[in-house]
């Protein structure tokens, strides 16, 4: 069956095995031999290549719940539940997920396997924070549970560690308590980069904070951009909202995709919040998960598919960089409508987790030939100024910019080695990495 | 869900393990229902039992069945619904997807699939209709299909024991009328579930939540005969329509 992340890009003919038992992952992993590697798959939104291989075993429908501990806010479920369902059964009851990303469309395994971030991270740090514990698969069959307390090393490794060190079964959550399901949202425009740099700094105390930026806009008004800022609300109810959502065509034009349909957009959306508004009161599922509302968003690039390009730059060259790197993107005309520009917070000691202080930025690249030079350049300038690139994002790095940008590279490899001496588990990219032989 | 006594509805569940049983389940566990589940495998049933506890069934009870172990349906049941008391719906929702190919090429493979589709299905409503005829309230719900609409020659054995079980429903439907229970027959068309997963997917699939929203909202509406989600019944329409003559050189 053919099989791709997110971005539809690239494709995969794979085996796919979608068991409702952990028994069934069991025998799947007993056929592995003839196939080679295999990799666990949640719910299919990383964008690149993490979660394909020839053999692919999905959690999807291991999403069952094992317990709630409703005085201290503690979740246990398969890995393959999603934020969705999680959320959908802990908010009225008084409990966030305390990291949420841009789309509750993932799952716990996933989330964890990702070690993913939130508009809190520059105060709440990743994922991996409020991950108590979880159960993993190993390569020998035996299942460990992993915790700061017992398996530390490999708990860490896992966290952010793409699936390669095992296949999550279960995961213990520490959820947030709220008194509300609304977040108050204050809108800040700014005129250029340096306008939001100096936003960030100085909302720097705000929970949760976003910018979008114009990727598309030159000179004076290049990088010019909307701060979302957000406080958790302590008033409009705990009620989980049911929108009607749209869904996107199943096939679309990409060539609607371009320089102008992009260019205007923005100019649009630019003005439209630029206008000022004062602090609203948003319900979180239209605060954090904005696309979630439109099925199927990513068809709108086309058959082909797209890339999306999220990078980390340190603190003290992100200015610089940045700013590089729009240029770059603006000479080519090449952009995406909702490219987003967070400040992160200090990096966390998992070997392969993506954030580190500073600034990251994340772009939609429709797929074209010409994208692949282009984004070669955009790889140069982020790792010489010591950034990196999200692997859960990532189709196409190579591997000599990875080694470089990833400094705990060895560790995690002699985890790898000591639980999966013979590389069972491993996809297309950890393979194009030299992550896995 | 609440029955007049407003104590928590009781729902009988037979093939609890199955995507759309699960998802049913789900949402009657966090209505507060008390749930009885059958189920062949005893690890996976107690794995759904602690999810709908989780989710906030007022109770939940288990019986492992294989449904083709036509000898234990009567015991099981009766246990299964002097547990539950009351019994405000029994939802049956095991099944199996043949493989067309080989099972038109071997007997025992066919009605190995007749058994566990079609054959079973009838021996529990045996049991099922005398007891709710008695209780004079309720509903049976059983999970068809689409396929049952019409025979294609890609799917001619499930879809013959599908109708079956359909055609069955509707006379058990008139049976049970005047007993003030209700018949409703759910024929999902594609569902994206571990029993489909190795078909390639597409616009026309829906997940097995969507299928559990129509059941539950189908149960409290009362209706006979759904297809979910609704658009099928369009196109299963168009299906029927077409002229023998014609459709038998299609391949569909």
């Amino acid at each position: 069956m053919e099989i791709s992340g997110w971005g539809n890009y690239p494709k995969l003919d794979v085996r796919l095995d979608e068991p409702i038992e952990s028994a069934g992952i069991m025998a799947a992993l007993g056929q592995v031999v003839a196939s080679g590697q295999v990799i666990a798959r949640g719910a299919g939104r990383s964008y690149g290549d993490s979660s394909l291989s020839r053999h692919v075993v999905s959690s999807r429908f291991m999403d069952n719940f094992i317990d709630f501990d409703a005085e201290r806010g503690l979740l246990s479920c398969a890995s393959g539940a999603t934020l969705e369902q999680v959320l959908d059964f802990s908010v009225p009851r008084g409990w966030l997920i305390p990291v949420l990303p841009g789309t509750r469309f993932i799952s716990i395994g996933g989330a964890i396997a990702s070690d993913i971030h939130g508009k809190n991270h520059h105060r709440d740090g990743c994922f991996s924070n409020f991950v108590e514990s979880f159960t993993l698969l190993l390569a020998s069959g035996e299942i460990v549970r992993c915790s700061r307390d017992s398996n530390r090393p490999l708990f860490e490794a896992s966290c952010g560690g793409m699936g390669l060190t095992g296949i999550i079964l279960t995961a213990t959550l520490q959820l947030e308590k709220i008194s509300s399901a609304y977040i108050k949202q204050q809108i800040f425009p700014a005129a250029n980069l340096d306008a939001i740099f100096d936003l960030f700094e100085q909302r720097c105390a705000d929970k949760y904070s976003v910018a979008w930026i114009d990727c598309l806009a030159k000179g004076q008004a290049r990088g010019r951009s909307v701060l979302f800022a957000g406080e958790q609300a302590d008033q409009g109810g705990l009620e989980n909202r049911r929108r009607i959502t749209l869904s996107a065509p199943p096939v679309f034009p990409a060539a609607l995709i371009n320089r102008v349909s992009i260019g205007a957009f923005n100019r649009l959306y630019y003005r439209l919040q630029a206008r000022g508004r004062g602090p609203a009161t948003r319900h979180y599922q239209d605060y954090f998960f904005p696309l979630d509302w439109i099925r199927g968003w990513n068809r709108l690039y086309g058959k082909k598919g797209f890339i999306q390009y999220q990078f980390v730059v340190p603190q003290d060259s992100a200015r610089e960089t940045i700013e590089q790197v729009l240029t770059e993107i603006a000479d080519q005309g090449k952009g995406s409508f909702l490219s987003v520009l967070k400040k992160m917070g200090p990096e966390n000691t998992n070997p392969l987790s993506f954030p580190l202080e500073g600034y990251t930025l994340a772009l939609d690249f429709k797929l074209e030939k010409s994208l692949f030079p282009l984004l070669d350049r955009l790889d140069s300038m982020v790792v010489d100024s010591g950034g990196r690139l999200y692997l859960t994002k990532d189709a196409r790095m190579s591997k000599e910019i990875f080694t470089r940008s990833y400094p705990r590279l060895d560790e995690f490899r002699r985890i790898k080695a000591e639980v999966d001496p013979e590389s069972l588990f491993g996809s297309m990219q950890s393979r194009r990495l030299g992550l896995s032989d | 869900m609440q029955d007049s006594a407003n104590k928590a509805a009781g729902i009988l569940i037979i093939g609890a393990s199955s995507a759309i049983a699960r998802a049913t389940a789900r949402l009657y566990a966090a209505q507060g229902c008390r749930l009885h589940l059958i189920a062949r495998n005893p690890e996976s049933l107690r794995k759904t039992a602690d999810d709908l506890t989780v989710r906030g069934a007022s109770a939940v009870t288990l019986s492992t069945l294989d449904v083709n172990d036509f000898d234990r349906h009567e015991e099981v049941l009766q246990q299964a619904l002097q547990t539950l008391g009351t019994v405000d719906l029994a939802l049956i929702c095991h099944g199996s997807l043949p493989d067309q190919r080989a099972s038109e090429a071997d007997f025992e493979l066919a009605r190995h699939e007749i058994n566990t589709n079609g054959l079973s299905v009838i021996s529990l409503l045996t049991v099922l209709s005398t007891h709710f005829m008695k209780q004079a309230s309720g509903t049976i719900a059983v999970v068809t299909s689409v396929a049952g609409d019409r025979g294609r020659q890609s799917n001619y054995v499930y879809g013959s024991v599908k109708a079956m079980v359909s055609t069955y429903l509707q006379g058990l439907r008139g049976r049970l009328r005047p007993f003030h229970v209700n018949v409703l027959d759910i024929r999902p068309g594609f569902v994206d579930s571990p029993m489909t997963a190795h078909l390639q997917k597409g616009p026309l699939w829906s997940s097995p939540q969507r299928i559990g929203k129509i059941i539950v909202r189908s149960v409290s509406r009362g209706r006979h005969t759904v297809y979910a989600p609704a658009y099928w019944a369009l196109i299963m329409f168009i299906v029927r329509s077409i002229p023998e003559a014609l459709f038998k050189r299609i391949k569909l």
